[in-house]
């Protein structure tokens, strides 16, 4: 008789098997966040994220009803064509012709628009989209190694500071060597960053939870000192304002879709989209990605095994840095080209990753998704793209912040998600 | 028999869990005054079955009854209140409380209803431990006293709480063959006294020696219920089983040639900087399996921590084939030649997340053929692990299945395929069928015996007397951190037993 693939149920309930305690008398033994979350990313495939996802709109959607009286399906429809996919709808009716054919086809959407307000938006989306595709990998890399690195929001701004020095000096250099030499130090700059705390687990102990979240601290206040007022970097022509010099033009990433001068959307996007192949293909196809998925599974396996786990450690958040560095050169130089003190104060997009990866359940693709998801929220709620009609500028915003704790906490409520799941199973 | 009277009737019991019938419509019963044994191979069914008696599963289908009334066991509590009680594999006892404060808790005596009575609950234990000849001092701390006498307080603690039933879980597992013996005693008084004792256990000896009747169960079904008389080792496996088992290991006389694991004046410390091996020294001899005996945690851990490389000694030298590994790494350790199947499994000899393709890599992932500069080559890693799935016979999956969705006896062949597979020159085994049913067990020992006639040296550790004895050709007693002890294969299980408990050295001071 075939037995059931790869025990996908097995992890969810008390199956009887040797050598573990089939009854579940034994000591009760809390797990961990990490534990628990390990369990629901076995667990449901593609079913638990779509489920959290559904849940959080839905909870969302009854916050939208309780606080306004509006309806939420007005909102998320508001938010969808904010967000700018109303592009891929409105503009039916083109032809496009096949290359080499006379051949025409059908398309539903306008590829010579690149300046129409649906058009700006979904650029915007895919800006945003493009940051936290990278910060997602962040914390999704340091994750496959058992950690939780929450100090992606430091690491990004240390590529942010990096990338906006090397970018607003140098302004003789040719532009491609300036844009490569710009995002290299920046990853390095972040790889740096996370390394500190990596370094520290391996050597001490230290909690990377506890590092990171200081680490933060001490990146966001570095920054505020270099571009503050009288800061060593601060801007050399506007003395009272507390900014950083401007990336000099020689080093904007270029713009390939929309209005260079109205924020259309740079090169940055195929770089991320290129760090989930790298993510994918360092995690499953080196013995680097070996190493740090045996010791996110089970370090005491993995040191019988011969892998040192130290360095794994050591290594895995520098890696997991890295993205996050790489993040924050791509929005230095791909749109911001400055840094403001505020701009460091207030930016979320690295904490944002947080969550994608957590819905993402750190696969590549999972990742792309939940990017995608989030930056269309961020995006379709910024007050510009809404109609206070529909509803609150001051809801609007805070909504993207709303749902996006509705999914971190959803997923750290796997069991919800999991037994909703069984029910569902069990009906059947 | 016949004529004492039904306490226990489980009637039809089946449960579901999803992909598995735990119990498929088992039945079992349970006279006045009677020991009757649970036996079956681990997933089997027993644990469920209990945990349904205790409240902590409801059944889908069937109907309990106690003492001729229909009863329905919510919770442990509801399960206390009827007169089960039950004594798990783990104690649940808190290790700073005494033994009285560990039996009376959640039903302590109390002046005035507030204030305990600690007086009071110190007499009812004395007189509880003399009525049922289950000695234990009531003010001694858990923590001090031996593990047989913790399991006496575990024992206390259901008669406390008036238990007619009481359901033993796999009891002999962390006993000496003296404990075991007294615990024996144990429940014969307590069987005289008229309580009913369900007697769980996968050890067939001890069950045909202790047990009234004994009911088998197999992959959640009932197989039979029979009498303990006339049913012999062999019979019983069978019925286990399903099958006839080779339960003695055949093996050839050992040839010993040349030594290749040498451990000299070896000290070791663990995690809290306690000395646990204490000037350890012997070789391992290509040809022989030489076994360590020992009860748990004298020093067994930190020694093969120490011999592996993951754990520095504190002085002292490991010789591997001839290269000296004493401070290597586990890599080295490895490559001068060391195979070790670790004692747990679970948590160290397998990343159970990963598939058995890469968990058969984990040694050699970083060199040729697996991978070069860095690229892994996952076509080369389940080429290998097709390869040794069948050389090993592993049942369950393929070499892309996920480890931990393997019953314990696979995972276990995984791991030795691995270790085998490295052709190693000496093989460190440490508890190699812990957990194992009897099928796989008899694998595990028949293929030990091989590497021995290979040519290589064995070094099997185990707590398992019968394993010690029947696969060994010569055997170390550990007591305390120190060899207090060798013995040829023919050496008697009492012998060793009073070698591993101190050699006449007087321990019952400690109690």
């Amino acid at each position: 008789m075939p037995r059931p693939r790869a025990g996908r149920r097995m992890t969810t309930t008390p199956a009887p098997g040797p050598g573990v305690d089939p009854s579940g008398l034994g000591p009760e033994k809390r797990a961990s966040f990490i534990e628990r979350y390990g369990i629901s990313q076995r667990a449901e495939g593609l079913a638990a994220p779509l489920i959290t996802t559904v849940l959080a709109f839905l909870v969302g959607g009854l916050v939208v009803l309780v606080t306004t009286g509006k309806n939420p399906l007005t909102t998320y429809r508001a938010i969808f064509e904010g967000a700018g996919f109303s592009w891929f709808f409105d503009l039916g009716s083109n032809r496009v012709g096949l290359p080499f054919s006379d051949a025409t086809i059908w398309f539903p959407w306008n590829v010579s628009d690149a300046e129409s307000v649906a058009a700006a938006n979904l650029q915007q989306t895919l800006i945003v989209t493009t940051t936290l595709i990278l910060t997602g990998l962040t914390v999704a890399f340091a994750f496959r190694c058992g950690m939780f690195n929450i100090g992606g929001q430091g690491q990004y701004l240390a590529g942010s500071i990096w990338a906006v020095w090397i970018g607003s000096s140098f302004s003789g250099l040719n532009p491609f060597l300036h844009i490569v030499l710009a995002i290299a130090v920046a990853t390095l700059g972040g790889a740096v960053w996370a390394g500190i705390a990596g370094f520290l687990k391996a050597t001490v102990g230290a909690h990377e939870v506890i590092t990171t979240i200081m680490l933060n601290w001490v990146a966001i206040w570095v920054g505020s000192f270099l571009f503050g007022l009288g800061g060593p970097l601060q801007n050399d022509l506007q003395s009272s304002v507390p900014i950083s010099n401007d990336v000099v033009e020689n080093a904007f990433l270029p713009v390939f879709w929309g209005d260079a001068l109205l924020q259309g959307l740079h090169v940055g996007l195929f770089l991320a989209l290129a760090a989930l192949v790298v993510y994918w293909g360092v995690l499953n196809r080196t013995t680097l990605g070996y190493g740090v998925r045996a010791v996110g599974f089970n370090p005491e396996a993995a040191r019988y095994g011969g892998i040192g786990v130290a360095r794994n450690y050591f290594l895995a958040m520098a890696i997991s840095g890295a993205f996050a560095g790489l993040a924050g050169a791509i929005d230095v130089l791909g749109w911001q080209h400055r840094l403001s003190t505020s701009d460091i104060q207030t930016s979320q997009l690295g904490f944002i990753g947080i969550a994608v990866a957590l819905l993402g359940r750190n696969t590549a693709v999972g990742v792309a998704l939940a990017a995608l998801l989030f930056g269309s929220l961020v995006t379709g709620t910024s007050t510009r793209n809404l109609d206070p009609e529909i509803f609150q500028p001051e809801l609007a915003s805070n909504l993207t912040l709303l749902i996006q704790g509705l999914v971190v906490l959803f997923v750290g409520a796997d069991i919800l998600v999991l037994w909703l799941l069984r029910r569902a199973r069990g009906r059947r | 028999m016949s004529e004492r009277p039904l306490v226990l009737e489980m009637r039809n019991i089946t449960k579901r869990f999803p992909g598995i019938v735990a119990n498929d419509d088992v039945s079992f019963d349970l006279r006045k005054g009677e020991v009757h044994a649970l036996l079956g191979e681990n997933g089997a069914g027993k644990s469920t079955l209990m945990n349904i008696l205790y409240g902590l599963y409801h059944p889908d289908e069937g109907e309990i009854l106690i003492n001729g009334k229909q009863v329905r066991l919510g919770s442990p509590d509801a399960a206390i209140e009827a007169g089960v009680g039950m004594v798990h594999q783990h104690f649940m006892l808190i290790p700073v409380m005494t033994v009285a404060e560990n039996i009376v808790l959640a039903a302590e005596p109390t002046y005035n209803g507030v204030l305990l009575d600690f007086g009071e609950a110190e007499q009812r234990v004395r007189e509880l431990s003399e009525r049922f000849g289950l000695s234990v001092d009531p003010r001694a701390r858990i923590e001090d006293i031996t593990v047989g006498q913790q399991q006496r307080v575990e024992i206390l603690k259901a008669l406390y709480r008036n238990a007619q039933i009481l359901a033993l879980d796999e009891p002999t597992a962390v006993l000496t063959p003296q404990e075991a013996r007294e615990l024996f005693e144990i429940v014969r008084g307590l069987t005289e006294q008229g309580t009913s004792i369900v007697f769980i256990s996968h050890k067939l000896r001890e069950v045909a020696e202790i047990a009234d009747r004994i009911t088998v169960l197999r992959r959640g079904k009932l197989v039979e219920t029979l009498p303990a008389e006339g049913a012999t080792e062999a019979s019983l496996a069978r019925l286990m089983v399903g099958r006839d088992v080779l339960l003695r290991v055949d093996k050839t006389q050992a040839h010993p040639a040349e030594p290749l694991l040498t451990v000299d004046d070896l000290h070791v410390v663990d995690d809290r900087a306690i000395e646990q091996v204490k000037g350890v020294s012997f070789e391992v001899r290509a040809g022989e399996i030489v076994g360590i005996a020992g009860i748990d945690g004298n020093g067994q851990t930190e020694l093969i921590d120490a011999m592996t490389g993951l754990r520095k000694p504190l002085s002292g030298t490991v010789t591997v084939a001839g290269e000296v590994v004493t401070s290597a790494s586990v890599q080295e350790h490895f490559d001068a030649g060391l195979g070790h199947v670790p004692e747990d499994r679970q948590r160290r000899g397998l990343v159970l997340e990963f598939s058995i393709a890469e968990n058969i890599a984990v040694h050699d992932f970083r060199s040729a053929p697996d991978s070069r500069l860095g690229w892994l080559f996952p076509r080369r890693l389940l080429e290998r692990a097709v390869r040794l799935i069948k050389e090993f016979d592993v049942r369950g999956g393929g070499a892309r299945t996920r480890a931990g969705g393997l019953s314990g006896g696979n995972q276990q062949k995984v791991v030795l395929a691995r270790e085998i597979d490295r052709d190693p020159r000496v093989l460190i085994a440490a508890q190699p069928t812990r957990g194992l049913d009897v099928g796989a067990i008899e694998f595990v020992h028949r293929r030990l015996v091989e590497e021995r006639d290979e040519g290589r040296g064995v070094l099997l550790v185990s707590l398992e007397l019968e394993e010690i004895l029947s696969l060994s050709d010569r055997i170390l007693v550990l007591y305390e951190g120190e060899l207090v002890g060798e013995f040829p294969s023919t050496v008697t299980e009492e012998e060793l037993g009073v070698a591993m408990t101190g050699g006449g050295r007087a321990k019952e001071a400690v109690a």
